[in-house]
C-alpha cells in the first residue's frame, strides 16, 4: 500500500458530432478525408476572414452541461487564446475563459469545474523528412471539459470516462471514439502525502485508448512515486507515454509555459442562453436506465450494465420483452450468452425464435379469449386509462394476459385480440 | 472626355445622356494616374484589364436595359480600394513587405457589394502598412503625397483613398476606420467621408487592425455619394457576427448639435478652431439648435485606444508567422513590430488587469457618457484632427506626436457610433479644413441630412487639386 495519495484532475475533448465546424461552413468529421480538401478562408486562417458561431455546436454543449448538472451561464463568450504552432492558422485559438457555456456540474459523485467550447488545431504529418499541414482538422467544434481534481485511482478515472462516453452517446452529441480521437483524455497527476494538492502537476497527454489511460496513468504514478521516495522534488511539466517503453517522457517543462494572453475574442458578440435551451427533449440517461431496468425488468445488474452500456441493444431488449413480457428471462439470456440478437435484427425474429427453441406449443384461440376476457374484467381500472388515452397500457395487459396461459400466448395474436376487445370494451 | 464628372449623379446622367461612355471614363482616370502616380504614390497596383473589363459591360447594361441606373445603383461608378480590401484574384498588400506578393481567394463583401451594383475597380490604394498610421508614412511602399501641396501628409491610414480623390484619379474610395482613418485622410483633402456605426458595415474581406474597432467605409466628394455607397455595402453578409440591419423610417425635423467643451480646448489649431465656429454660425441660420455638452472622460480616449488598439494587433498579426504568404517576421515594419510588442506587453500575464481589463473599463465609461448626451442632442461637432494637414517627416520620427493626431478621432471608434467627415474650406496656407458630425449608433441617416444641410447652406462645389 502507497503511503501517497493519488490526486488527478482530468480535461476530456469530445468532438461534437455536428454537421458543420465551430465557425465556418465546413464538414466537421474530418475522418479519411483528403488533406486539406475541407478548408476555406475561415479555418484557413486567412486574412480578413471572421467567425460565426455554430449553433448546434453550442446546443450540443449545454445539453451535455444539462445532463451533467451544470449551472448554463445566461451570458457565455469566447476568448482568443495565443501560442505559436504551424497547425495553428490564427496564432490563437478561439476558446473560452470567464464564463464558458456550462459552469459546475458532477458525474457519479466527481465533481466537474467547467463545461466549455472551442476549435481543434490542425494536423502535422511528418514524411520524408517534411512536415506538412492539413488542416481539415483545423476549426473543427471541440468541448472540452474540466474535472476538479478528485480522482484517486485508475479505477476511479476508468469509471468517470466510460460513463461520460455512455451519456455523450445516449446525448447523440459525439460519437466518442477515442480511436478516431473524437475523444481524447489528458490527466493532471500528482501524489499527496495528506490529501491536498502538492506544489506541482504533471500533465500526461496523448492517451488515445483506455488501454493507454490505464497504463500511462499508472507508469505515471509510479515514477512519481519512486521520485518521492528517493526524496526528489517533482517538476510541473507535461509528459507524454510511450507505448515501447511503457514509461512517460518529459514533453515540456513549467519555464517553457505559454503565456496565452487570453482576451474576448471581438469577432464573436457575446451568446445569450435563456431556458427553454434549444437542446431538444432530454432523453434517458443511463443511470435512470439502469433504474428503471432494475424496477421494471429485475434483471441481475450484470445483465443491466451489459444493455445499458449499447443503447441499440437496450432498445431491442425493450422491443422483445413488449412482444412477450413473459419471455424476459429468456430474452435477456439469449441475447447476452448467446449474442442471438446478432442473428435476429428484428425482435419479432428473436422471440419467435426463443417461442420455437423452448418447444412452446400456442394457447388455443379459445383459452386465449378467455383469458383476455378474464383480464379486461379484473382491471377496470387499467380499462378506464387506456380508455382515457394511455395506450401503452396494452403492454401491462399483454402481461397480464401471458400469465394466465402460462406465458404460452401467441404475443402477436394476443396483441390483436386485446386491442380488439378494448376497443369494444371502450365503447360502452 | 474634357473634365471627369465629380459625383455619381453628374457621372450617371453622362452615362445616361451618352456624353461618355463607361469606357471613355475608365480612359481619363488612367490617363490622370499615369500622369501623376509616379509622382504621388497613391495607387500601389491598378487594374487596368479588369477595369476595362466592366466598363464594357456597364456600357452594355446602359445599353441594353431601360432602368439599369434603378437595378445598379452604383453603375459606371470608378471605385478603387483601400489595398487592406481582399480582391480576388488581385495583388492585397494591407501596405506592407509582408503581402508584397499575396494574391487573395475571395473577395471583401464591401468589394462585392460595390461590384454587383455596377461599380467599376480600377486599382488598390496605398495606405500605412496594416493601417498604422495617421499620415501614410508607414507604408512600406513608401509615403503619398498630399496632392494639395505635395510638401504635406495626405492623413492616414487610407493615405491613397483620400489623395486619389483630390488628384481626381477615381469617383469613388474606400477605407477602414479604426481611429480617424477614413476622417483624416478626406480632412487632409477635402472629401466627404463616413466612418459608420461599428456593425452596420461587414468587415469581412478586410484585413483586421483592431477587431472591436475596426470599421469600414466610403469615401467621396460630396454626401449624397457617400450615402449611396454607403446603401450600398451596409447590412447583414452572414460573415461577419457583429452587423446588424437597421431601418430608419424616422424623419427628422429639428436638429439639436452638442458642442463638447472638452475638443475645443488648447492644442487645436485657430484656423481650425475659427472655421468650425462659421460651420455653426451657417448652421443656426438653418434653424439648427447649439448646446455646449461634456464628454469628461473623452480625455482618456487616446490612451485607452493605444492599448486595446496594440493589444489586437498583436493578436491580429500573429499570423504572419513566415510559414505562409512569402515573407517572414523580419518584413514587418517599425511601426508594426511596436505595436505588437506593446499589444503582447498588456495582455501578458499580470499587467493584463492593470493595462487592458483597465483600458476596457475605460471604454464602457467613454461609451456611456456618449449615450447619455445622446439623450440631449442629435448630434456632436468636432474637429476631425488637431491641424491641418502636416508636414512630411514632422511626426514621423515622433511616435506619440503621431497618435495625438487622433485625440478627436478616438470616441467615435471606442464607443462605436458614426461619424461624418465634412469639408468646410481652406487654410491660409490652401490646405483642406473640415469638420465632423458624431451621432448615435445607427444614426447615420441623420447624419447625411445634417451635412447635406450645411452644404446647401454654403452652396458647396467639390474640388480636385488637378
Amino acid at each position: 500500500m502507497s503511503k501517497y495519495i493519488t490526486i488527478i484532475g482530468l480535461e476530456i475533448h469530445i468532438e461534437p458530432n455536428t454537421n458543420s465546424k465551430m465557425f465556418c461552413s465546413c464538414p466537421q468529421n474530418h475522418f479519411g478525408a483528403k488533406p486539406n480538401s475541407q478548408t476555406c478562408p475561415i479555418c484557413l486562417g486567412l486574412p480578413g476572414a471572421l467567425p460565426i458561431a455554430n449553433k448546434e455546436a453550442i446546443n450540443k454543449t449545454i445539453k451535455l452541461g444539462l445532463a451533467l448538472g451544470s449551472k448554463i451561464s445566461e451570458v457565455s463568450r469566447f476568448y482568443r487564446k495565443h501560442y505559436f504552432y504551424p497547425d495553428l492558422p490564427k496564432s490563437f485559438q478561439t476558446s473560452q475563459k470567464d464564463n464558458p457555456f456550462c459552469v459546475g456540474g458532477e458525474l457519479m459523485g466527481f465533481k466537474i469545474n467547467h463545461i466549455h467550447l472551442e476549435e481543434d488545431a490542425g494536423k502535422l504529418i511528418h514524411q520524408d523528412g517534411n512536415s506538412l499541414i492539413d488542416f481539415n482538422r483545423s476549426g473543427c467544434a471541440l468541448i472540452e471539459m474540466v474535472t476538479e481534481p478528485v480522482f484517486h485511482s485508475v479505477e476511479d478515472v476508468l469509471k468517470f470516462t466510460k460513463e461520460l462516453q455512455l451519456i455523450a452517446r445516449y446525448l447523440d452529441i459525439s460519437n466518442v471514439d477515442m480511436e478516431k480521437g473524437t475523444m481524447r483524455l489528458e490527466a493532471n497527476i500528482s501524489l499527496s502525502l495528506d490529501g491536498k494538492l502538492p506544489n506541482y502537476k504533471v500533465e500526461l497527454k496523448n492517451i488515445n485508448s483506455f488501454k493507454f489511460l490505464e497504463k500511462a496513468i499508472n507508469a505515471e504514478i509510479e515514477r512519481q512515486t519512486t521520485a518521492l521516495d528517493s526524496g526528489q522534488k517533482l517538476a510541473q511539466e507535461t509528459r507524454g507515454y510511450d507505448e515501447k517503453t511503457k514509461t512517460t517522457f518529459s514533453q515540456r517543462t513549467k519555464a517553457d509555459s505559454h503565456d496565452y494572453r487570453y482576451f474576448p475574442e471581438a469577432d464573436l458578440p457575446p451568446i445569450t442562453s435563456r431556458k427553454p435551451y434549444a437542446v431538444g427533449p432530454m432523453p434517458e440517461l443511463p443511470q435512470q436506465k439502469r433504474e428503471r431496468f432494475e424496477e421494471t425488468y429485475k434483471l441481475s445488474k450484470d445483465y443491466i450494465e451489459i444493455l445499458v452500456s449499447d443503447l441499440s441493444r437496450a432498445n431491442y431488449f425493450e422491443e422483445c420483452v413488449k412482444l412477450d413480457p413473459s419471455l424476459t428471462k429468456s430474452i435477456v439470456e439469449l441475447m447476452i450468452n448467446k449474442n442471438m440478437d446478432k442473428d435476429y435484427p428484428e425482435p419479432a425474429g428473436l422471440v419467435k425464435k426463443i417461442k420455437e427453441i423452448t418447444n412452446i406449443e400456442y394457447a388455443s384461440e379459445s383459452d386465449l379469449e378467455e383469458a383476455i376476457r378474464e383480464v379486461v374484467y379484473e382491471n377496470p381500472d387499467i380499462i378506464t386509462s387506456y380508455k382515457n388515452g394511455k395506450g401503452q397500457v396494452i403492454g401491462f395487459l399483454i402481461g397480464q394476459v401471458q400469465k394466465k396461459l402460462n406465458g404460452n400466448g401467441d404475443p402477436k395474436i394476443i396483441n390483436i385480440k386485446l386491442t380488439e376487445k378494448l376497443h369494444v370494451a371502450t365503447q360502452h | 472626355m474634357n473634365n471627369i464628372p465629380l459625383t455619381i449623379k453628374e457621372t450617371q446622367e453622362g452615362l445616361k445622356s451618352k456624353k461618355f461612355s463607361a469606357v471613355e471614363l475608365v480612359d481619363s482616370y488612367l490617363a490622370q494616374i499615369k500622369k501623376y502616380n509616379d509622382e504621388y504614390n497613391i495607387f500601389l497596383t491598378v487594374t487596368e484589364e479588369e477595369a476595362y473589363e466592366q466598363a464594357k459591360s456597364v456600357n452594355q447594361l446602359i445599353n441594353n436595359s431601360e432602368n439599369a441606373f434603378e437595378q445598379y445603383p452604383l453603375l459606371g461608378v470608378t471605385t478603387a480600394h483601400k489595398d487592406i480590401f481582399l480582391t480576388k484574384g488581385v495583388r492585397t498588400t494591407a501596405g506592407s513587405k509582408i503581402l508584397e506578393s499575396y494574391i487573395p481567394q475571395y473577395s471583401a463583401t464591401a468589394v462585392r457589394r460595390i461590384e454587383r451594383a455596377g461599380g467599376i475597380m480600377i486599382g488598390k490604394l496605398n495606405c500605412d502598412a496594416f493601417a498604422h498610421g495617421s499620415s501614410g508614412e508607414n507604408s512600406d511602399f513608401g509615403t503619398t503625397l498630399n496632392p494639395w501641396n505635395k510638401k504635406y501628409t495626405s492623413g492616414g491610414s487610407s493615405s491613397g483613398s483620400g489623395a486619389a480623390l483630390s488628384a481626381n484619379m477615381s469617383l469613388i474610395t474606400t477605407g477602414t476606420d479604426t481611429c480617424g482613418s477614413i476622417r483624416l485622410p478626406a480632412n487632409y483633402g477635402y472629401s466627404v467621408a463616413l466612418k459608420p456605426t461599428y456593425g452596420a458595415v461587414s468587415r469581412y474581406g478586410v484585413i483586421a487592425m483592431a477587431s472591436s474597432l475596426d470599421t469600414v467605409g466610403p469615401l467621396g466628394r460630396c454626401v449624397d455619394d457617400i450615402e449611396t455607397v454607403f446603401n450600398v455595402i451596409k447590412g447583414k453578409d452572414g460573415l461577419d457576427g457583429n452587423v446588424k440591419n437597421y431601418e430608419n423610417n424616422s424623419q427628422k425635423i429639428k436638429f439639436k448639435i452638442g458642442i463638447p467643451k472638452e475638443f475645443f480646448v488648447g492644442g487645436l489649431d485657430k484656423e481650425i478652431e475659427k472655421n468650425i465656429q462659421e460651420v455653426i454660425k451657417t448652421y443656426k441660420k438653418e434653424d439648427v439648435e447649439f448646446v455646449e455638452v461634456s464628454l469628461p472622460s473623452t480625455k482618456y480616449g487616446i490612451s485607452v485606444y493605444y492599448i486595446i488598439q496594440p493589444a489586437e494587433v498583436s493578436s491580429n498579426l500573429g499570423r504572419f508567422d513566415g510559414i505562409r504568404y512569402g515573407n517572414d517576421r523580419n518584413s514587418f515594419g517599425e511601426e508594426a513590430k511596436r505595436r505588437i510588442m506593446l499589444g503582447s506587453y498588456v495582455l501578458s500575464a499580470g499587467y493584463y488587469d492593470a493595462y487592458y481589463e483597465k483600458a476596457m473599463k475605460v471604454r464602457t465609461i467613454i461609451k456611456n457618457e456618449v449615450d447619455e448626451v445622446f439623450t440631449k442632442v442629435d448630434a456632436l461637432i468636432a474637429p476631425v484632427a488637431p491641424t491641418p494637414a502636416f508636414k512630411i517627416g514632422e511626426k514621423a520620427s515622433d511616435p506619440l506626436a503621431m497618435y495625438l493626431t487622433d485625440i478627436y478621432a478616438a470616441t467615435a471608434n471606442l464607443s462605436g457610433i458614426p461619424s461624418l467627415a465634412i469639408p468646410s474650406g481652406f487654410s491660409s496656407k490652401k490646405l483642406p479644413l473640415g469638420f465632423q458630425l458624431m451621432g448615435p449608433r445607427f444614426s447615420e441617416h441623420n447624419l447625411f441630412e445634417l451635412g447635406r444641410k450645411y452644404h446647401q447652406e454654403i452652396d458647396y462645389k467639390p474640388k480636385v487639386a488637378f
